[in-house]
């Protein structure tokens, strides 16, 4: 239990600090943003209660948002993205038999789902994280391109970081 | 209650997700000017949409009204125009100041009664000798010709129309007098014919024919352009087919003409033929 607290937090500072740090200056024209730092929501443990789940997204949200100065958008989208990951987790995954698997990983769930699992989350995050940030209407179609140009960033992110770091763990 | 707190834990995470959903939505419009500015702004948009849709409806039941005004001013601008006033100063004579003169002052009519599919067509407007409408004064539109007021009664004239086959009415096309027929086995409502055109004289496709000084209109009053131009079998005239401007069809509101000049002139021809 405290080994999970410990790594979820080490991996909670290290992706703060790469998204804060490095990947806010990174984009392509603003039409591609990536924000890699949800990735520690998606790997949170399986068995989290659904109180510490939302709370920990928004927390990590509004973290951003400080840095961001968008106070409240990011904290949002990851709330949002929380709800969507207790219902994708309730969909697809047996709870008897994965109980024993501590997180939702790469190495541990298979390629297929995790990319499936990063790819509507990450969708469901950016949705509401750039139109909550256009607030308007008027741009649907521009905003919709940066939908799915910055999900596709952010995923091909993730699984690069996931390759790079648990790959030992597959079975 | 208790079914309450089994349904509330049940779909915890919807709550939780309204619960925190709403906390950062407070947090991003409080905090956030543009997201302020926009949730007001578009509260505001709708409203004004509202009533700009509202206002679109109610000015169509004011059309009438508002056309009638604009006709009304129409006439009245009309009546200042340079076309309405003559020169009055005598050639040789010193210069003086007042040098125009009114010669025609315009009156708006509405068409109460029209008809274009006949051989002989007639116009009914709802103006008559009461206010000041008298026989033989010309009728425009706002784009061209319409005809001549033929009968007068107190409150209505009858107009006869361009469309009818004794009205003629001269006209010039790049500088020569002809005059302009209608239902000599030409009955579309589109055309008419320009005859006593000398046929070599350069008419092309697209010259505009006005009024000449001889009509009972101002000159230059816009009577159409030429369409077709033909050799007309027998004489050296040319057979010159008009696009009228005048759309006979949608005729509503019609300027009569009155020369103020013409009784004179009248009374001066008419001693012509005594002599």
């Amino acid at each position: 239990m405290v080994r999970v607290v410990i790594t979820n937090s080490i991996r909670f500072v290290l992706l703060m600090a790469t998204q804060v740090f490095l990947l806010k200056n990174i984009g392509y024209y603003n039409l591609s943003i990536p924000y890699l730092y949800i990735l520690f929501i998606l790997t949170l443990p399986f068995g989290i209660p659904n109180y510490l789940l939302f709370l920990l997204a928004f927390f990590t949200g509004l973290t951003i948002d400080f840095y961001y100065d968008s106070l409240g958008l990011n904290a949002a989208a990851c709330t949002v993205l929380a709800f969507v990951r207790i219902l994708f987790i309730n969909l697809t995954v047996q709870r008897d038999g994965f109980d024993n698997e501590p997180e939702p990983r790469l190495g541990i769930m298979g390629f297929q789902w995790f990319i499936f699992y990063a790819f509507i989350l990450t969708f469901s995050h950016h949705f509401i994280l750039f139109t909550f940030e256009s607030f308007s209407f008027s741009e649907l179609g521009y905003t919709f391109i940066r939908i799915l140009m910055s999900t596709l960033f952010t995923v091909s992110l993730m699984l690069i970081t996931e390759f790079a770091f648990f790959q030992k763990k597959l079975r | 209650m208790r079914n309450l707190w089994l349904f509330i834990s049940k779909y915890n995470a919807f709550f939780l997700l309204i619960i925190f959903f709403t906390i950062s939505l407070i947090l991003l419009i409080k905090n956030n000017s543009f997201q302020r500015a926009s949730v007001w702004n578009s509260s505001n948009q709708v409203v004004a949409q509202s009533y700009e849709k509202v206002n679109e409806i109610s000015s169509y039941l004011s059309l009438g009204k508002t056309n009638d005004s604009l006709a009304a001013e129409n006439a009245r601008l009309r009546n200042q125009l340079a076309t309405s006033f003559t020169s009055d100063s005598i050639k040789q004579g010193t210069v003086r100041d007042t040098t125009l003169k009114q010669q025609y002052t315009y009156t708006v009519a509405t068409v109460i009664n029209n008809s274009v599919h006949q051989k002989n067509n007639y116009l009914t407007i709802n103006r008559g000798s009461k206010h000041g409408i008298s026989k033989g004064m010309g009728v425009t539109s706002a784009k061209g010709i319409v005809g001549i007021v033929l009968n007068v009664n107190e409150n209505f004239s009858t107009i006869r129309s361009l469309l009818h086959s004794e009205t003629k009415v001269s006209a010039n096309v790049n500088g020569s007098i002809g005059s302009i027929v209608w239902g000599e086995g030409n009955y579309d409502p589109r055309f008419a014919y320009l005859k006593d055109i000398q046929s070599h004289l350069n008419i092309k496709k697209g010259n505009r024919v006005v009024t000449s000084e001889f009509s009972m209109f101002p000159q230059g009053t816009a009577i159409g352009y030429v369409a077709e131009t033909r050799t007309s079998k027998g004489d050296n005239s040319l057979d010159i087919k008009i696009k009228l401007d005048t759309d006979f069809a949608t005729l509503d509101y019609v300027y009569v003409i009155n020369n103020i000049l013409s009784a004179q002139q009248l009374s001066l021809e008419a001693q012509n033929k005594i002599e």
